[in-house]
């Protein structure tokens, strides 16, 4: 608990990561795709689903999942629950950092719970999205 | 499409319910546009010695679809300022050209006088409700 694992690198968000990503999910907004229709609402360029924001956290808390010193066995991890707060829409262009903290880790009914929070950020430094995690290591009986 | 407007909305209204068709190729697919490639989303031997009747898919997949009941009423993706989700029981998704169907529904939970809204999605697949504490909070215009 407490523990912390700083941005390693940063993610660079594409338009076509994103074309590719809201394809994935099965969404034709054109919010995603034209970059005309992203600027007339507002924005600098296409922008993001909300779950998009998940690439980056996944990458960011893979130091983590990994860190031998915790010996998490991801074989048995499981994803219990998912939020994100955004601050501002995700765009093409941006280049992201994400930091990962470990909020809280406990054990329940013969299962390891993990509460990772991430924060991203722009270069500028701007707070970008916060992402909270809750992931669940099921006991070996589980 | 425009933004939804704060005064067009009134407490309790449905929105556009959706149904989304999830096969094993929507999974692959997903797993190569988020970078999630756990094995129990493409691998039946995988899922099964992980105590899992078969495939899944991914949760974050299955709220990617929850969140799309929003930002497609809201008219602007950029409206969703945060959404949760609990994943309460897996999707399975079986090796066949039918895969498994998914069907959502939104509905306006309450309304704030600064312009947000609270959306409770719901989502079942096979008959069981998948996620649990499904929100979204939306600023509408």
């Amino acid at each position: 608990m407490g523990r912390c694992y700083p941005a390693a690198a940063t993610y660079q968000v594409g338009r076509e990561k994103i074309r590719e990503f809201a394809e994935a999910i099965g969404d034709p907004d054109p919010l995603y795709r034209d970059p005309q229709a992203a600027r007339s609402h507002g924005y600098p360029d296409v922008i993001a689903p909300p779950t998009f924001a998940i690439i980056v956290a996944l990458r960011a808390q893979q130091a983590l999942v990994s860190d031998p010193a915790l010996g998490l066995d991801c074989r048995r991890m499981v994803h219990g629950r998912q939020s994100f707060t955004h601050h501002r829409p995700i765009h093409a262009g941006d280049e992201l950092a994400a930091s990962v903290y470990v909020d809280d880790a406990r054990a329940a009914g013969g299962h390891e719970l993990l509460t990772l929070r991430c924060e991203i950020t722009a270069s500028t430094g701007e707070p970008v999205t916060t992402s909270r995690s809750l992931l669940v290591v099921r006991g070996a009986q589980g | 499409m425009s933004r939804r407007r704060a005064s067009e909305v009134v407490d309790g209204e449905q929105l556009p319910p959706l149904q989304v068709r999830i096969t094993r190729a929507d999974l692959i697919r997903y797993a190569a546009a988020s970078g999630d490639f756990n094995p129990i989303h493409w691998s039946e031997r995988t899922a099964r010695e992980a105590g899992l009747p078969g495939v899944v898919a991914h949760g974050m997949l299955t709220m990617a679809l929850a969140t799309r009941v929003v930002t497609a009423w809201a008219g602007d993706p950029g409206a969703v300022l945060a959404c949760t989700a609990r994943f309460t029981r897996p999707v399975v998704v079986p090796d066949d050209d039918e895969g498994t169907l998914v069907h959502l529904t939104g509905k306006v939970a309450s309304r704030h006088d600064d312009g947000t809204v609270l959306v409770a999605i719901t989502v079942h697949a096979s008959g069981h409700s998948v996620l649990g504490q499904a929100t979204a909070t939306v600023a509408l215009g």
